[in-house]
């Protein structure tokens, strides 16, 4: 373990429905009541046609690998036994990019396109990421 | 067709370049007051002589958003008739130099300076403790840090994955421009890295800074600052230095997500300013492109249509880019291997080229010069087209 713990996330209070989900082991994302479009992260107005009505939908934490990133620095002490990790962003069934790390898989064998599922990590007694793992295409 | 009014309406005249790099003598304002103290007595010009000033903060700057208020009050300046303070990150440069151009050609300004400096480098640390020469850049936001995702590296580096994933794009060809610009930084007496040559295998070895970048991947960071006075064509004409003529200008922000476009508002800024300056591609002589990263020269290549999309990797790893090349690019090393002062490096660079003042890097044939500036992810996007003839 770290000596210095890993920064937890700010909790904004537009962002809270996301984080509340998290700690019940359900992926949420934000999805527009004016056109359906998922998006992620939260936000008050839709940017695709404007409505400032949404809501927060569970969604079904399928998606793939949409980009990635392998850290190798230290830019925070709690990641000082981590490096490298991985950053994804993962593309949802639904639509939206979510960024997150993947977990259970060699930094080499990361690529665009595999396949992923959600899987949460309870960080702190209030606070579960959700991180995503390697999926099996049929699964 | 009946040439554009802006064409050739403005000159840059005077160009102050502070020493780069570590150095910690001076504070923000500091540095911005010397540039363009610097910038004015190469112009041969006297504070009286501005009537304008536009300001570029860099992350160090106060966040009181009144930069050019504040270098106005630093520098004794009185009597502006054009004050703003401008960012949009490394496109600010050539944006503000096209403001200049175009409050001149209004005649609502006559001498503009415009300006940049920040001290992101912090001085070297007593003993046992560690400062990292990139922190100011390596910030945290919000939720992201929970998940260790931290700065403008990562950012990047999550798009030139799509560009290597979607086109090919390799390691050795990012590696290639980095090669190519440290040829040209050791031909110039400024830059930060002159000393440092650099092979592909020197590339491959230095180490990862957020994968697919390595150290060499990644623009310097620089204390510093750097000026440049913009007056009308007729003044620049009699002044001390060689006038440097803006003969087109264009900007472009694209918007949306740079992982889906995975192109620079190049593809929009390029035409307006290339029929401004009435060229074609064939006519510029000098390429100085903003290059906060080697992936982003590769993709302002291809924008600007030097090679068709997809094939910006493919261009530099013929080699073709270096000092001896068939186009010559970030001539003075670039933000990679020079200074980093954003998009006023690109800027200065090819002052000095269309002057003649190149010395060893001297490119032969100096008549037109592209420069591009590029900020946020490529999220803004500003072109100049220079020339040292008049319009």
């Amino acid at each position: 373990m770290s000596a210095v713990p890993k920064p937890l996330p700010q909790i904004t209070p537009e962002m809270a429905p996301f984080w509340e989900a998290a700690r019940r082991h359900e992926l949420v994302v934000q999805r527009c009541r004016g056109c359906g479009a998922h998006r992620f992260p939260a936000r008050e107005i839709c940017s695709r046609c404007l409505s400032r009505d949404a809501g927060w939908e569970r969604v079904s934490g399928r998606g793939s690998v949409f980009s990635f990133a392998i850290m190798h620095q230290v830019y925070h002490p709690g990641f000082a036994d981590q490096v490298p990790y991985a950053i994804v962003v993962v593309e949802l069934e639904e639509g939206a990019r979510v960024l997150s790390n993947l977990v259970d898989c060699p930094a080499a064998r990361i690529e665009i396109g595999m396949p992923v599922e959600v899987v949460f990590e309870d960080v702190a007694a209030e606070v579960t990421l959700p991180k995503f793992r390697p999926r099996r295409r049929d699964a | 067709m009946p040439s554009d009014p802006l064409r050739g309406a403005a000159a840059v005249v005077g160009l102050g370049i502070t020493p780069q790099g570590k150095v910690f003598d001076t504070n923000a304002i500091g540095f911005a007051v010397d540039a363009l103290k610097l910038a004015l007595e190469d112009a041969g010009l006297g504070r009286e002589d501005l009537d304008g000033l536009l300001v570029n903060p860099g992350l160090a700057w106060s966040d009181l958003g009144m930069g050019s208020f504040q270098l106005q009050q630093a520098m004794g300046l009185r009597n502006l008739r054009l004050s703003a303070t401008m960012n949009l990150g490394g496109a600010t440069a050539c944006a503000m130099i096209q403001h200049a151009a175009q409050a001149i050609a209004a005649g609502l300004a006559t001498t503009v300076a415009c300006v940049f400096s920040d001290t992101p480098l912090k001085p070297p640390a007593p003993k046992g403790e560690r400062t990292s020469g990139g922190s100011a850049y390596g910030f945290a936001r919000g939720w992201e840090q929970a998940y260790g995702f931290f700065g403008v590296n990562a950012m990047y580096a999550l798009v030139a994955r799509r560009h290597m994933h979607r086109f090919g794009t390799t390691q050795d060809q990012l590696g290639a421009v980095a090669v190519a610009q440290r040829r040209w930084a050791g031909l110039n007496p400024r830059a930060q890295l002159r000393d440092q040559p650099l092979t592909l295998e020197d590339y491959h070895r230095s180490r990862w800074i957020v994968e697919p970048f390595h150290l060499f991947d990644c623009c310097l960071v620089s204390n510093g600052g750097l000026a440049v006075i913009v007056t009308g064509a007729e003044r620049a004409r009699n002044l001390r230095r060689p006038a440097v003529y803006i003969w087109g200008m264009g900007q472009g922000h694209l918007g949306g997500d740079p992982s889906d476009t995975l192109a620079s508002g190049a593809v929009l800024a390029r035409e307006p300013a290339f029929r401004m300056a009435g060229i074609t591609l064939r006519d510029v002589d000098v390429v100085e492109l903003y290059d906060c990263y080697t992936f982003t020269v590769i993709v302002t290549l291809e924008d600007y249509g030097f090679c068709p999309k997809g094939e910006g990797g493919r261009f530099v790893a013929e080699q073709v880019t270096g000092p001896g090349g068939h186009l010559a690019v970030n001539t003075g090393g670039g933000q990679l291997a020079s200074f980093y002062m954003w998009g006023m490096t690109p800027v200065s660079e090819a002052v000095i080229q269309l002057r003649g003042d190149g010395e060893a890097r001297q490119v032969p044939r100096h008549d037109v010069a592209l420069v591009s500036g590029n900020g946020g992810v490529l999220s803004t996007h500003s072109t100049l087209v220079l020339s040292r003839l008049p319009a």
